[in-house]
């Protein structure tokens, strides 16, 4: 298996794992870590499908410049991972935030107490 | 909905992506060559911006839109997060008062690395055109600073003002540069309008490292605001 297949397997399972776990959960704050979980691996997928074998990262420190296209990665899905990491941040503050104000209002943050929205 | 079924779902749920995620992964090849927009970056961004960075060069300058929308939404989320909190502040007095002193530890360890951690985080978002790195990372390493002196000291108070000051400062200089990139070279946030400088040392790729120390700061303040905010809640009673 090379390291683009193994990655991109740790990525898919770690999806997998991070939804199952939104899924069956009761907890407010365990759904948040599992959310957190399949964010990182849609990260890893997309650095993974950025990934050329046999290529270095896209520094051109001791890449010349004319070789460039040649010897790099992708840089496109490093860039967005970049953005997706930060806006993944903002996502987990944000639902910590929700959390914390839902253990406010009811005492418990186990999601069967709120029935609000069920029907 | 009996116990059985709602067990069920969610696995059958996940056996549906699962399949799709195991036919992407069967039949993925990677590519041989960069696509074309992949390799107009490597090609054209030594000379277009003078970084030696290609993901840098594209996050601040290519994409550099997205990345002030970007730290926009960043900002929002600081905003929220305060608006979130605001209600259950703890009184001034009170805050802190309910935690067990951190010890020597933890106090020492704090007042050693506070100060090597925020030269870190200056290094990295000063660098970021040159080796991996940049304002966003460079900003949480010096956030880390932050929670490390709230986790040694929890009633300790930082200025919400200043933070806010140096975070809308850092924005609003950030869309002035943008600006001047349309008055004095090719559009919004070109980083020509400094000369490029010789490749590889700190001070190149023009307008690059500047935009990446005031991302940077503006990240720095953002995370530190939203660190505030949760950690001022949580003796609230």
């Amino acid at each position: 298996m090379s390291l683009v297949q193994l990655s991109l397997a740790t990525g898919f399972l770690l999806i997998l794992l991070g939804l199952y776990g939104a899924l069956t959960n009761r907890d407010i704050i365990r759904m948040i870590v599992s959310f957190t979980i399949a964010d990182t691996g849609v990260n890893v997928v997309l650095v993974a499908v950025g990934y050329l074998p046999g290529r270095e990262a896209p520094i051109l420190d001791t890449i010349p410049v004319a070789e460039a296209a040649s010897r790099i990665t992708d840089p496109v899905p490093q860039a967005l991972v970049l953005t997706a990491i930060v806006i993944g941040l903002g996502v987990t503050a944000l639902m910590l935030a929700y959390a914390y104000r839902l253990f406010r209002a009811r005492g418990s943050l186990d999601i069967s107490e709120f029935t609000e929205l069920k029907w | 909905m009996n116990f059985t079924t709602r067990k069920a779902i969610p696995l059958v749920l996940l056996l549906l992506l699962g399949s799709v995620f195991y036919a992407l992964f069967a039949g993925y090849t990677p590519d041989e060559t960069l696509n074309r927009t992949a390799s107009y970056y490597a090609s054209q961004t030594v000379q277009e911006t003078g970084a030696q960075n290609v993901v840098t060069a594209i996050i601040v300058t290519y994409r550099g839109l997205d990345t002030l929308g970007e730290v926009t939404v960043l900002f929002l989320t600081a905003a929220i997060v305060g608006l979130v909190l605001a209600h259950s502040k703890a009184p001034k007095s009170r805050s802190g008062s309910g935690f067990l002193p951190s010890g020597e530890l933890l106090t020492t360890g704090t007042r050693m690395l506070v100060p090597v951690i925020l030269l870190f985080g200056a290094y990295v978002f000063l660098n970021g055109h040159l080796t991996p790195g940049g304002g966003f990372q460079g900003g949480a390493i010096v956030a880390s600073a932050i929670l490390l002196m709230l986790l040694s000291d929890p009633a300790q108070r930082f200025s919400h003002r200043l933070i806010s000051r140096i975070e809308s400062s850092a924005g609003l200089t950030y869309v002035i540069i943008g600006l001047l990139g349309m008055l004095f070279a090719g559009g919004f946030l070109d980083n020509r309008i400094l000369p490029l400088g010789s490749f590889g040392s700190i001070l190149s790729a023009g307008v690059i490292p500047l935009i990446y120390a005031l991302i940077g700061l503006k990240v720095g303040a953002e995370f530190s605001s939203i660190l505030t905010s949760l950690e001022e809640t949580e003796d609230a009673q």
